[in-house]
């Protein structure tokens, strides 16, 4: 076995095993620890494949910022998530049926699956083609930048329709506490507000 | 030597385990939303595979495509999910039937 071929088992396995127990934990904050395990796994695998920059992006975006928010809203809800599970038992027939059905597909489609004629396979993966940048992430940043050019403003577009979605769909104004106003701040005369006495010695503030 | 069938076997599974948990959870829509992203990853998976045996890029251009969409999906959702639980006080999808739909 080649030290490739353990790397690959190695990710292999523990995205597999990763994606089990996101599923199955009995702890969301244990389920959110496994999908980053298998998230950094799947970067290894992308590593493994050649494709550096989507590895590294899944890792910045998956586990820097998906799950990270992932974890926030599970330790900020207040759900008795014991109780949730206990319901899990009653799904389990159900969702066996389905994967099993679905495995089943796709080990068909597996089976059926060869490569189409006119189609050149590579023996061994290399992302970047040659010729088409020294990196990797060069290669692919001449690809973005000119020829999907517009699916890329586009996907600017689906991050800014999301962040201001999510902001709207979070933000409530509480009626019950002190704010500032800070127009009534800036159009207070000091003139009505004050009062400017003059008090002679011994004699004090007489009514 | 790793071959493309391996990869394309593995991503397969992880999809399979990513469509068992949505089954297998229907009360939680936190771990619906993570089976969502496992799912996700696996087709990330599956491009990336093709990309890099076929010599061509655009597999893993569209890789990005499906991650940012991924994020969004799960800032939206999760936008969703706090705004739920906060009118409502539980996040069981069996509850959320205001629409009547």
């Amino acid at each position: 076995m080649t030290v490739v071929q353990f790397v690959f088992y190695l990710f292999a396995l523990t995205l597999l095993v990763g994606g089990i127990f996101t599923v199955i934990s009995k702890s969301p904050v244990h389920s959110v620890l496994w999908l980053i395990l298998s998230f950094l796994s799947g970067a290894g695998l992308m590593v493994l494949l050649g494709a550096e920059f989507v590895a590294m992006l899944l890792i910045i975006v998956y586990v820097g910022a998906v799950a990270v928010l992932f974890l926030f809203v599970v330790m900020m809800l207040d759900v008795d998530f014991a109780e949730l599970r206990a319901e899990m038992a009653k799904g389990l027939p159900l969702a066996a049926l389905i994967g099993l059905v679905l495995i089943m597909q796709l080990a068909m489609a597996f089976g059926a699956w060869e490569i189409g004629g006119g189609v050149e396979m590579l023996d061994a993966p290399m992302a970047t083609p040659e010729g088409a940048g020294d990196h990797n992430t060069a290669a692919l940043g001449l690809l973005l930048y000119d020829k999907y050019f517009v699916l890329f403003q586009l996907a600017g577009l689906i991050l800014l329709v999301a962040m201001i979605g999510a902001i709207v769909l979070t933000m409530r104004h509480r009626k019950d506490i002190k704010r500032q106003d800070i127009l009534a701040q800036m159009y207070r005369d000091p003139a009505k507000t004050m009062e400017l006495k003059d008090i002679k010695p011994g004699q004090g503030l007489a009514e | 030597m790793v071959q493309l069938e391996q990869y394309l076997a593995v991503a397969a599974t992880l999809f399979v385990i990513g469509i068992f948990g949505i089954f297998l959870n229907r009360k939680n829509v936190i771990i619906i939303l993570m089976s969502i992203e496992l799912v996700l990853l696996s087709v990330n998976i599956n491009l990336v595979a093709f990309s890099s045996f076929l010599g061509d890029l655009t597999g893993q251009v569209f890789t990005l495509f499906v991650l940012t969409v991924a994020a969004a999906e799960a800032a939206i959702g999760l936008a969703i999910l706090v705004c739920f639980f906060r009118n409502r006080g539980t996040i069981a999808v069996e509850d959320i039937n205001n629409m009547k739909g």
